[in-house]
């Protein structure tokens, strides 16, 4: 299963392999193993609990957070593991971008939301700041709402416009790969479209995996398709042929809402 | 049915009537308080009382400026020393020690300190301080207080810095901010509101205690700069004044304790007003 990208004739940007995880004593992933494309949208579906979020907090190392949470096995990231010891977090995570569920935007304003990551890695000039938070803005389909009101709080724009800041804050310190975690459950379907466009356009610059519970969002965003369930990974395939012609029992129940 | 329904608002109207009670009863003594300070005080809040300085024994007249520029000197330098003390003391128990062992015990202890005797920790620095130096001084007056507020701030941002929700110190650990950044910048941030009305009540709370200024600052007949003396401050000085014998030595213990409780009043405003914009933000 892992090796099937390389037919596809993608770079890898993630490769897993072999990923348990653990809450504790209990079980969160059962020897994952797969692979994510470069510049392309990989979605992860499955029933509460199968453990999609889990895996992609392992990406940034979210769980580190956390004691009593761990990870083994590898995810190797430009040929080293991230799940190595000596790893900079802090590091890692500026390369590896995630939005959540609910819009976090900090308590400050449009502009330093975005400025504040940049200025973490990169000593820019105020020109070169104003550049870039525009740009970032830009790619997330913002500038034109907030271009007037950039020193206003964050806190001030609609839960929508809220998510799509949090997107343009994560691109701004421009990372490889954007981890999406369910950006969309907390929003209203117009701010869905807005940001299912979003990923749609972003996929031409960053590699992109997204959790989802909605099986149709996944269907219309993404490249590739990973369904799991109770911490194992069930299959994991092109998205169109996972969801018209998937190769397990298993998918299929769950595709068709026969189980989920 | 019928019956029960009937009960039922009997019980209601009582248990309204009864905090309703309870509520006045509370009011009443807080009102009372408050009239009485303010009929008799404010009539002795003249134009000497903000520009001279307490009067001898027998003479006339007669102010406060040398208390209440004492008292300024000392709970300025006070809120100045224990702000980014009990801040920083926080930021470690909320974001950095959490389950630690250190922290455990710095729990404990800021908990035994809020809840102590200020007359203790008055003597506390009485034996260490001012026994050491020999002297009272405005020194161990500032220091007595700041071991009343550094408790009541360290509390406070702990507890605010807690109501900070998990995901949005994932979010600023997500774009790869180090640790400290996350807490100074994005959390205490966030409510930066909460903790500035801990710091104003902990600055109130100070401003009234008379206990740990007793055998500390003590007192100064006259006006004073030098911290390193003996130092004239508005409780310590009602404390004197209003168990005196002399009729403008009681006016003007009046005319300060209205003062202070117009000074905590009007603190506590600024603190509501203050995190009712912030939270709304």
């Amino acid at each position: 299963m892992s090796e099937f990208l390389s037919d596809q004739g993608v770079n890898v940007a993630l490769k897993v392999r072999d990923l348990d995880f653990y809450y504790g004593t209990f079980k969160g992933l059962k020897s994952v193993s797969m692979d994510i494309a470069e510049k392309k949208v990989t979605a992860f579906i499955g029933p509460s609990g199968c453990g999609k979020s889990t895996l992609l907090r392992t990406f940034n190392r979210m769980y580190d957070l956390y004691p009593g949470q761990r990870a083994e096995g590898q995810i190797l990231f430009h040929g080293q593991n991230t799940l190595d010891k000596g790893v900079d977090l802090n590091l890692l995570r500026a390369r590896i971008g995630m939005v959540f569920q609910k819009p976090t935007p900090f308590p400050m304003s449009i502009y330093d939301n975005i400025a504040f990551g940049v200025r973490l890695y990169e000593d820019l000039s105020k020109a070169d700041m104003d550049n870039r938070v525009q740009w970032a803005l830009e790619q997330a389909a913002l500038w034109t709402e907030v271009k007037d009101k950039l020193h206003q709080s964050g806190l001030s724009l609609s839960g929508g416009q809220q998510q799509r800041l949090c997107i343009a804050r994560g691109v701004a310190v421009k990372p490889d790969i954007l981890l999406l975690d369910e950006p969309t459950s907390a929003l209203d379907p117009i701010s869905t479209a807005k940001i299912e466009e979003l990923v749609f356009e972003l996929k031409n610059s960053y590699t992109i995996a997204i959790v989802t519970h909605n099986m149709q969002q996944a269907a219309r965003v993404s490249d590739f398709t990973a369904y799991m369930y109770l911490g194992e990974l069930i299959e994991f395939g092109v998205t169109d042929e996972l969801f018209v012609k998937p190769k397990r029992k298993e998918t299929e129940d769950y595709i068709t809402g026969r189980f989920g | 049915m019928d019956a029960r329904y009937k009960r039922r608002k009997l019980t209601n109207s009582l248990s309204t009537l009864l905090s309703g009670v309870a509520v006045g009863i509370g009011l009443l003594g807080l009102i009372w308080i408050l009239a009485t300070l303010f009929i008799k005080g404010v009539p002795a809040m003249n134009w000497a009382f903000f520009t001279e300085s307490t009067p001898a024994p027998g003479s006339e007249g007669g102010g406060m400026i040398n208390a209440i520029v004492g008292s300024l000197l000392i709970v300025g330098l006070t809120t100045l020393v224990s702000t980014p003390i009990g801040i920083l003391a926080g930021i470690y128990l909320a974001e950095f020690g959490d389950r630690s062992k250190i922290a455990a015990v710095t729990r404990f202890v800021t908990d035994i300190m809020l809840s102590a005797p200020s007359i203790v920790i008055g003597l506390f620095v009485y034996a260490l301080f001012v026994a050491t130096t020999k002297h009272f001084s405005g020194w161990s007056g500032s220091i007595a207080l700041s071991l009343i507020a550094v408790p009541v701030v360290v509390r406070t941002t702990e507890n605010m810095l807690k109501l900070v929700p998990g995901s949005l110190r994932e979010a600023a650990f997500a774009l790869g901010m180090p640790r400290w950044r996350v807490s100074l910048d994005v959390c205490l941030r966030a409510v930066q509101g909460g903790v500035i009305t801990g710091i104003l009540l902990a600055v109130a709370r100070i401003t009234g205690e008379t206990a740990p200024l007793l055998f500390t600052a003590l007192n100064n007949q006259f006006f004073s700069w030098n911290m390193d003396q003996p130092m004239a401050n508005l409780p310590v000085t009602i404390f004197n004044f209003a168990m005196s014998p002399y009729e403008n030595w009681q006016e003007l213990a009046w005319g300060a304790s209205a003062l202070i409780a117009m000074l905590v009043l009007l603190l506590n405003i600024v603190a509501r007003v203050a995190f009712r914009e912030k939270s709304h933000s």
